[in-house]
């Protein structure tokens, strides 16, 4: 079989591994009734705005801000994507209008 | 109970969990496409889709798991990566330890396939008492995790035919994560792990370079929500079910 094949089926399986991990997770450790330790707590209730930030600049690592068009489209686009929402607070117009918008940006106006 | 009461009452279960679920159908429907359409234009057709949307079965995940499918991230970055993308899913299971338990081997299912979606609806529900609450929870997270797997394959099997350039269109995964930053700045009271991400985020890739800065990034956070917790003001934050 191919490296074609077999990566990407290993990296699913580590994935589908870690998510049910979490999932599992507070039923391996607390099914017996134990308190949940304050530190597990404290980071589950911290953590996960940080992780969408850090997945925000994941998203764009890629933009090269020296090369032209020095990240524009990007940050046009993450711009409308956030006043859209917080403007009408609906997922899918803030997405799809955003998304588009993108499209728009880097075939047309910046190509 | 008879045969015919079972189906009787099995079809009433159905349609409650139907109703119920409504609102998931479309959002994981749409969410689901668009994946497809990203993996699809990756290299990977509606086999991968099914398959990935079958066993990980997870909204912003798949969309980072695209970008990790053609190898170079070392397993502990994925590892890493993947808990702490996930992290806010041990705490969902708290609230339903008992109530899965009981469910013997259905729990298992119950375990796996509680996403964001799905813990909401099981925390929001107030099942009519001639119903039964197992068959209930049940029946809502297997037609959550339909929806989304048809909407996946779906996605796939269209992006294979879209004629117009499609370039650009990778750009929904980065509104999705804008979106969820946005609603979580509304939920929480403290903007300070926002920041901190933020911050740790855009230094570390100055600094490790685009290839190797999330692991960084995920640490060093870490570390300061750890330091500063102390001054965080934690309020409704993470919502509590019973």
């Amino acid at each position: 079989m191919s490296a074609d094949f077999i990566i990407p089926f290993y990296v699913i399986l580590v994935v589908a591994a870690c998510t049910f991990l979490t999932r599992f997770l507070p039923f391996a450790l607390f099914g017996g009734g134990k308190e949940v330790p304050a530190l597990v707590k404290t980071l589950g209730d911290l953590l996960p705005p940080a992780v969408i930030a850090i997945l925000v600049v994941y998203c764009l690592k890629g933009v090269d801000l020296m090369a032209a068009p020095h990240g524009f489209p990007e940050f046009i686009a993450v711009a409308i994507v956030a006043l859209l929402h917080i403007w009408k607070r609906n997922n899918l117009l803030s997405i799809g209008g955003g998304t588009l918008l993108y499209m728009v940006l880097i075939q047309v106006v910046f190509s | 109970m008879s045969i015919t009461k079972k189906k009787e009452a099995f079809k009433e279960t159905l349609k409650y969990a139907f109703m119920q679920t409504l609102p998931v159908l479309f959002g994981y429907v749409f969410m689901g496409m668009a994946f497809g359409i990203l993996l699809e234009k990756a290299g990977y057709n509606f086999i991968w889709a099914f398959f990935i949307s079958l066993i990980i079965y997870a909204g912003s995940m798949q969309f980072v798991l695209i970008g990790m499918l053609g190898g170079g991230m070392g397993l502990l970055s994925m590892i890493v990566l993947t808990l702490s993308v996930q992290s806010r899913h041990i705490f969902y299971g708290l609230s339903f330890i008992e109530k899965f338990k009981a469910m013997g081997k259905w729990g298992w299912y119950m375990i796996f396939s509680l996403t964001d979606e799905t813990y909401s609806l099981l925390c929001g529900m107030s099942i009519p008492k001639e119903l039964n609450q197992k068959q209930v929870f049940f029946a809502v997270a297997a037609l959550d995790q339909s929806y989304w797997i048809i909407g996946c394959t779906l996605g796939a099997v269209i992006g294979s035919f879209i004629g117009f350039d499609t370039t650009g269109i990778d750009f929904a995964m980065t509104a999705l994560f804008v979106v969820i930053f946005i609603e979580q700045w509304y939920s929480y009271q403290s903007h300070l792990p926002a920041l901190v991400g933020m911050v740790c985020g855009v230094a570390s890739l100055v600094i490790f370079g685009a290839g190797a800065f999330i692991l960084p990034a995920l640490i060093a956070s870490v570390c300061l929500l750890l330091v500063f917790k102390n001054s965080i003001k934690q309020g409704e934050n993470q919502e509590v079910c019973q």
